[in-house]
């Protein structure tokens, strides 16, 4: 038993120990503060560029390193004073249109980025930022929806003139019709079954009324929840591109929630107000060619110059629902679908103007900073609010519309965005804040340095430790902790994870907890020795031994930490995660990597004695 | 440690039997102090609103309750924070909210940092805000109910099948144990019971079961190897092979611990402390008390002895 890998175990260990330095280094380069400049509309040049630096010359601030890539243009900063100094000046110098956030710039050298290695996400925990819960109300977006549909069999019912008792909304989403003969409610119901097919109709008698009890299908109701979500989404990321924050997260968790987390906003209570702006539509012709310059404004669309009439012809609330779909011929298209008054007003127009485009606008209300004089002539900041109207759609009119029309000639993508973007102006349901954090940025670089602090202390007891207590064994176990903590940040790197302050205390547990398995093999070794086994023997068959025992103790953590994320939220999760990736990195580094290192002390050679701390011999 | 004697007598009647009044009095303790005591909950479960604010001078507390009293905040409920210049604001949801209110409940941390700035001669920082609305706070107290169910289960489920039924019942009981006590403890010094203390609950669980594991698997391989038929002698040679590496391995992972509490600052200290007493209990639990139930159980050495692939995983190489 001469406790030697074979090659391939060395080259393995060596590999994995190399690739994990190489992930993990992109964590030792501190990001530059930075200012990173974008547009709403068009691509940033090297223009625009231009004018933030000479702004930024003209007040004086220092930076460097300004580029322009394909995420707009980036200036770098020595420190967070500057960047603060350097975006009001390039703020009062660019026009509006332009979002200037501040960003953090990677000072990761090129060929690493390059090999996509690249640093842990941070946690709002650590860097500051607010952290928002939104749910929507679906309930209500289901009952305007049904609303919606009865005003409209209303209508059809007047005009084939089908006489009903009464027709009204039951409860949240059941729409109850009644009629005094089975006559009436049979056509009726041809009526419903041609035009609604999202309705599953219920037909019941009761005092000798005729009854038609309409109700949403399950599958349309949930497709609407993941329309309505979708809508909201798209509101609340465009919003939130607005606010010109870096790195924004807008995700969806679970059916009727969606995430914002806006890392180094302060003001939540901009932020709140932004995000819960209603954005609303309007349906307009496109001005005769004669038309008298007051009567119209011009709007960019596509690179043309569209003249629109001022006259709204329809209301973006008529829209009952949008869908982007393809054509009998597999072209794409947008759906749109009117309430009943929509329908009728709708087609009344476009009857009178087949020939004439029409246009679509989307009216979003924005927040701008802007510079006022106060009455000591004091420059103050003001926030104000305009309304930002953006021309979505420009089709011309083919034929007389009602209820449901299509815009075509359209890509696929085209009219993904458009069915969204009208969504987001017309059907996007009510949503609430429910949950609400908020970390300061002084809070996150605390929290930071005292995580950073537990991990080296926890780090020193430890190695102490074990060092006195298993000598040089003890310097095995060391080295191995040094490089499972270097295989976790790696790993953490590597699988785009998020740091949380949680997650860094995970860590110094697993450095309390990840020399288990080193100390299970060494007392395992030093029973050998004492039941009379060769050194060289005693460290083989302590390996082998422990590791059953290992392998079970780390699996069954593994599970509770698993159940721990699943059922977990935020920060939590955070610490599930490092937990996990913990537990999988120090059995790697207690089994193979100690066992490397042991082996190249003590392999292949002949030994008298181990240096693995005293050890009673039995009496 | 290295001189520890091999021959601590853990099972014999006389042992066991003051073990398990050690035991049933600190159960008793714990739970006497949960229904008087009770908990104190943090935000996560209770919902409200919470607010720390730096200030860059030392305060007085209740001469900001004051202020937010007069504004109109009754129910506010304000204390220090670490240092005497950090100030954390509680303010509880009101009766009756519902979703509508949420909006106008969510910015009320604005509202309160706004009016302490006002009061405040010197400029104040926003250290932290935070707001749970009610349906979250209850949210979030049923998955962390269900989460430490669905953990103990697993880890019933997951011994029963790797060692054997009465082995599961054991671990699971000393993991109870081990969480009543730590809650116990939370309850009796009034920590603030949030979801990092639960996160610290379960990883409680995670580590007491890795000792417990550790023992129990000496165990089966002494069953199965040793000449004895005795279960009590088994089990006392098998915690007497076991305690250097227990005493160790709790011995590193305080070590950690304790760099946390001495590091982490306020905001973690629940977690630590919950941690500290959960490994604490746990390296007694699986000495003294995992074995005991095994005992209680009536484990013999045939109800380890059948399958014969099992051996060989033991002593398979990696």
């Amino acid at each position: 038993m001469l406790n030697k890998f074979p090659l391939w175990k060395n080259v393995m260990v060596l590999l994995v120990i190399s690739l994990a330095v190489l992930f993990a280094v992109p964590n030792l380069f501190p990001d530059d503060p930075a200012i990173q400049i974008s547009h709403e509309n068009d691509a940033i040049t090297e223009l625009d560029l231009g004018m933030a630096t000479d702004a930024l010359r003209a007040a004086g601030v220092d930076y460097f390193g300004d580029e322009v890539t394909d995420m707009g243009a980036m200036i770098r900063f020595a420190g967070l004073d500057q960047q603060l100094r350097g975006k009001s000046a390039i703020e009062e110098a660019l026009p509006d249109g332009y979002i200037i956030a501040l960003n953090l710039a990677a000072t990761t050298p090129d060929w690493l980025q390059s090999l996509g290695a690249t640093k842990m996400n941070l946690g709002l925990d650590l860097q500051g930022g607010v952290h928002f819960l939104m749910e929507v109300d679906m309930e209500t977006a289901l009952r305007r929806r049904m609303e919606n549909i009865l005003s409209t069999i209303r209508q059809e019912l007047r005009s084939e003139r089908i006489r009903s008792r009464s027709l009204e909304l039951v409860g949240e989403s059941e729409i109850e019709l009644r009629f005094a003969d089975e006559e009436s409610r049979s056509q009726a119901r041809s009526i419903i079954r041609d035009g609604f097919s999202d309705l599953q109709v219920q037909a019941r008698e009761t005092g000798g009324d005729y009854l038609l009890e309409l109700t949403m299908l399950p599958a349309s109701i949930q497709q609407m929840q993941v329309d309505t979500i979708a809508a909201n989404q798209t509101t609340i990321r465009n919003r939130v591109n607005s606010l010109g924050v870096s790195e924004p997260i807008v995700q969806q968790q679970g059916p009727d929630r969606i995430v914002v987390e806006l890392p180094g906003v302060q003001d939540t209570a901009q932020a709140k107000r932004i995000l819960q702006r209603i954005a609303t539509l309007q349906f307009h012709l496109e001005a005769n060619a004669g038309a008298s310059s007051t009567s119209y404004e011009v709007y960019d669309y596509q690179g043309q110059q569209i003249r629109v009439d001022n006259d709204v012809i329809l209301q973006g609330d008529r829209v009952s629902n949008v869908r982007s779909a393809l054509d009998q011929y597999g072209q794409p298209q947008v759906v749109i679908n009117l309430d009943a008054q929509g329908g009728q007003q709708f087609n009344r127009v476009t009857r009178e103007n087949i020939g004439r485009p029409m246009d679509i606008l989307l009216i979003e209300t924005r927040t701008r900073t802007v510079l006022d004089e106060d009455a000591e002539g004091n420059t103050v900041e003001r926030q104000e609010t305009y309304e930002e109207r953006r021309l979505i759609s420009h089709a011309v009119i083919r034929a007389a519309l009602g209820r449901e029309f299509v815009i075509t000639g359209l890509s696929g993508q085209e009219a993904n965005d458009l069915s969204l973007l009208i969504r987001s102006g017309a059907l996007a349901a009510p949503m609430y804040f429910i949950e609400e954090r908020t970390v300061g940025p002084s809070l996150g670089a605390e929290n930071i340095a005292q995580g950073a602090g537990a991990v080296l202390l926890g780090y020193l007891l430890v190695m102490s430790f074990m060092l006195y207590y298993y000598r040089l064994f003890g310097l095995a176990a060391n080295l191995a902790l040094m490089i499972n903590i270097v295989l976790l940040v790696a790993m953490m790197s590597i699988i785009g994870a998020t740091l949380t302050l949680p997650g860094i205390f995970g860590i110094v547990l697993t450095i309390g907890m990840a020399v288990d398995a080193n100390v299970l093999i060494f007392t395992r070794i030093r029973e050998e020795m004492v039941s009379g086994l060769s050194p060289q023997n005693a460290i083989s068959s302590g390996f082998d031994r422990a590791f059953s025992t290992i392998v079970d103790a780390n699996l069954t953590t593994f599970l509770v930490a698993m159940v721990l994320f699943t059922v977990g939220t935020g920060p939590v999760k955070g610490f599930a995660v490092t937990l996990m990736i913990g537990i999988m990195t120090s059995m790697f580094s207690a089994i193979m990597v100690t066992r490397f290192i042991v082996n190249t002390i003590y392999g292949g050679r002949a030994v008298k004695k181990l240096s693995i701390g005293p050890f009673i011999k039995a009496a | 440690m290295a001189l520890l004697k091999n021959d601590i007598d853990f099972m014999s009647p006389r042992k066991r039997r003051i073990t398990g009044i050690i035991s049933a009095v600190m159960l008793v303790v714990a739970i006497l102090s949960l229904a008087i005591n009770r908990f104190e909950f943090g935000l996560d479960f209770t919902s409200g609103t919470l607010i720390e604010v730096g200030y860059s001078e030392s305060v007085n507390p209740e001469n900001i309750r004051q202020q937010l009293i007069v504004a109109g905040y009754e129910d506010a409920v304000v204390v220090t924070f670490g240092s005497d210049r950090d100030v954390l604001v509680r303010l509880p949801v009101a009766e009756g909210d519902d979703e509508a209110m949420n909006n106008e409940a969510a910015s009320l941390g604005n509202e309160v940092l706004a009016l302490l700035q006002a009061e405040s001669d010197t400029p104040i920082e926003m250290r932290r805000s935070e707001y749970v609305g009610p349906k979250v706070g209850a949210e979030l107290a049923e998955r962390g109910g269900l989460a430490l169910l669905v953990a103990l289960g697993i880890v019933m489920l997951y011994v029963a099948v790797r060692f054997q039924y009465k082995f599961g019942i054991a671990s699971v009981a000393a993991l109870a144990h081990d969480i009543i006590v730590v809650l116990g403890v939370i309850s009796l010094f009034h920590l603030t019971f949030d979801l990092t203390v639960l996160a610290a609950l379960l990883a409680v669980i995670g580590y007491s079961l890795n000792d417990t594991i550790v023992v129990f698997d000496r165990a089966r391989e002494n069953f199965r190897i040793m000449r004895s038929t005795d279960p009590e002698h088994i089990l006392n040679t098998t915690l007497n092979q076991v305690i250097s590496r227990t005493f160790v391995t709790s011995l590193t992972t305080l070590m950690a611990l304790t760099a946390m509490l001495i590091m982490g600052g306020e905001a973690i200290r629940g977690f630590a402390v919950s941690l500290i007493v959960g490994v604490t209990v746990g390296t007694y639990t699986s000495l003294h008390i995992s074995c005991n139930f095994l005992m209680y159980l009536g484990i013999t050495k045939e109800d380890l002895a059948v399958p014969v692939k099992e051996g060989e995983e033991v002593d398979s190489m990696p």
